[in-house]
């Protein structure tokens, strides 16, 4: 499997916590009855979860793409 | 005697006898026993994945953390939702290379991939030196379940003791197929588990999740966010990287992995597994819940907080049950990691000292050093002192020094030289040793320095210097050839 541009979507839950915990940690505020911070750590696996389905339905598509259906294969 | 104990011996039993039950009619040889004929679905190896995650660590280390150091307990939810994204393209290139040469183990995938057996050799040490730190962790874990939820029948000694039998009789048994069927059975309990005490136990306690933070506050200001030195968002932010890293270079991550029937598997789990990771949320929460009503455990003392508010809070019995899933939590993964060292220390060192060895008599032969390893790992868990998370950070430290050469050798042909690879983890793993033995950190090194770089975790300086080496000995080498 080659790299797509769209396999950097894969870096964002990374990226929400290097650069998100330092300004998260300074939020005093309660959302669902949880620190922001822990907040934030919990959003950050729900977007893991949503952006690995997305790259893996883009890979599927792409994929789908590549290889034709076979009747629709040029007769030679 | 309480009713906390036979429901406890009760759970014990159940595992054995599925361990048992699972082994017949399967062949003894060492494929079997250690990948269990890569015959794997998605369910199994996500169970298997599942079961070496959620382990006593999660459960009793957890919520030790959270109890005794707040927000810094927070990173253990962050680690695995990126080592998940991580997984996406690292799992099946993985997979598809050990199948396609026949590959039982990761010290064999590094040995094969840089065609170098001494690599093979170093690898299954380094790993084996890992896997050590985290089944002491296991068995610490099990000896305090027994013990806290025995009422103070069991001493701890004696508990991990019993533990460790049950764990040998167990593996020696059933090999990977036991821990499967035990994980489904571990994973439906410690959701319930979890799930229950996260939820019930700030209510009961607090009337609600967010009096109870406000009530933790109060008593203790600041203890919900990151400190501004020492565990601080610098801390917080490599140390939950470098766990992501090292996540799946610990030999049995990578052992369940090659359980796989096919490398979708992995590309599904990688949408599952973040969610499941959830679970960790409660644990997390029953952590909170003991600040207040469970005060003054201290250090290592901590890791018991779980337990203690559950005997607070519940009558004997479903201390008892808790206490169970706990075992399982200890059982699954600990029978896990023993069959990966023993396929470890059985193929990467004494089959290239007996060549001669068929399939069958490596199968036996991993099961004789069973028992050898769980001795040494209980001499360990009974003569330190260490409370669970740090334990888990030395081994994440040591078996995050195989990272870079796995990486770099995933490619069409390794992006490292063989004496490069070997350089580097050997650079990393003496940094590690050194670190820990002489207590250096950054901070005492350049106490000049802002925290925001001398609190960087130390397993960083060992990664670094193992990059460091690993390229000057890799364009070294590559010129001279």
């Amino acid at each position: 499997m080659s790299v797509r541009p769209h396999h950097g979507l894969a870096a964002l839950p990374a990226a929400a916590i290097a650069i998100g915990v330092p300004f998260a940690n300074r939020v005093h505020a309660y959302v669902l009855g949880l620190p922001f911070l822990l907040f934030w750590m919990l959003a950050c696996v729900v977007l893991t979860s949503v952006v690995m389905a997305i790259v893996g339905a883009l890979d599927r598509r792409e994929a789908a793409r590549r290889t034709p259906p076979p009747e629709r294969a040029p007769r030679g | 005697m309480n009713a906390a104990l036979p429901i406890l011996a009760g759970f014990l039993a159940i595992a054995l006898l599925l361990g048992v039950l699972a082994q017949r009619g399967r062949s003894v040889g060492l494929e079997q026993w250690s990948v269990g004929g890569r015959g794997f679905g998605t369910l199994f190896v996500f169970l298997l994945m599942a079961g070496e995650i959620y382990t006593t660590f999660t459960f009793l280390g957890g919520s030790g953390w959270a109890y005794g150091r707040g927000a810094p307990a927070f990173y253990i939810l962050g680690y695995g939702a990126i080592a998940y994204s991580l997984s996406y393209f690292l799992l099946p290139a993985i997979w598809s290379y050990a199948t396609a040469h026949r590959l039982h183990s990761q010290a064999d995938f590094f040995a094969h991939r840089y065609a170098s057996p001494a690599l093979g050799v170093l690898v299954a040490l380094v790993s084996v030196a890992a896997m050590t730190f985290y089944l002491v962790l296991q068995l610490k874990g099990l000896g305090i379940i027994v013990s806290e939820t025995s009422y103070g029948a069991v001493a701890p000694a004696t508990a991990v003791w019993i533990g460790v039998a049950a764990l040998v009789v167990y593996v020696v048994v059933s090999g990977v197929h036991g821990s499967a069927w035990t994980a489904v059975l571990k994973d439906v309990l410690i959701l319930a588990v979890a799930v229950g005490l996260g939820v019930w136990l700030p209510y009961h306690w607090h009337g609600g999740l967010r009096p109870m933070f406000e009530a933790i506050e109060r008593a203790k200001p600041g203890f919900l966010t990151l400190p501004a030195k020492g565990m601080s968002p610098t801390w917080f932010v490599s140390t939950v990287l470098l766990s992501a890293a090292g996540f799946y270079t610990w030999p049995h991550a990578f052992a369940a992995a090659f359980t796989a029937r096919n490398a979708d598997v992995f590309r599904r789990n990688a949408v599952v597994m973040p969610l499941y990771q959830l679970v960790l949320l409660f644990i997390l929460l029953a952590g909170f819940a003991a600040v207040l009503p469970v005060p003054g455990l201290t250090g290592a003392q901590a890791d018991l907080s779980l337990l203690r508010l559950a005997k607070l809070s519940f009558a004997p019995w479903l201390v008892g049950i808790i206490g169970g899933a706990g075992v399982l939590t200890a059982l699954v993964p600990g029978s896990m990691l023993l069959v990966t060292m023993a396929t470890v220390i059985a193929k990467s060192v004494l089959r290239p000292l007996a060549p001669g060895l068929d399939d069958r008599a490596m199968g036996l032969a991993a099961r004789a050093l069973v028992p050898g390893i769980a001795l040494v790992a209980a001499w360990l868990a009974l003569h330190g002192g260490e409370a669970l998370v740090p334990l888990l950070l030395m081994g994440y430290n040591l078996v995050t020094q195989l990272f870079p050469s796995l990486v770099l050798g995933l490619g069409e042909r390794p992006r490292a030289t063989r004496q490069g690879a070997f350089a580097g983890i050997v650079a990393g793993v003496l940094t590690v040793i050194l670190q820990t033995r002489s207590g250096l950190t950054l901070a005492r090194v350049f106490p000049g320095w802002p925290a925001a770089v001398t609190d960087l975790n130390v397993g960083v300086v060992a990664l670094a210097a193992n990059v460091a080496v690993l390229a000057l000995v890799s364009a070294l080498t590559r010129r001279r050839s």
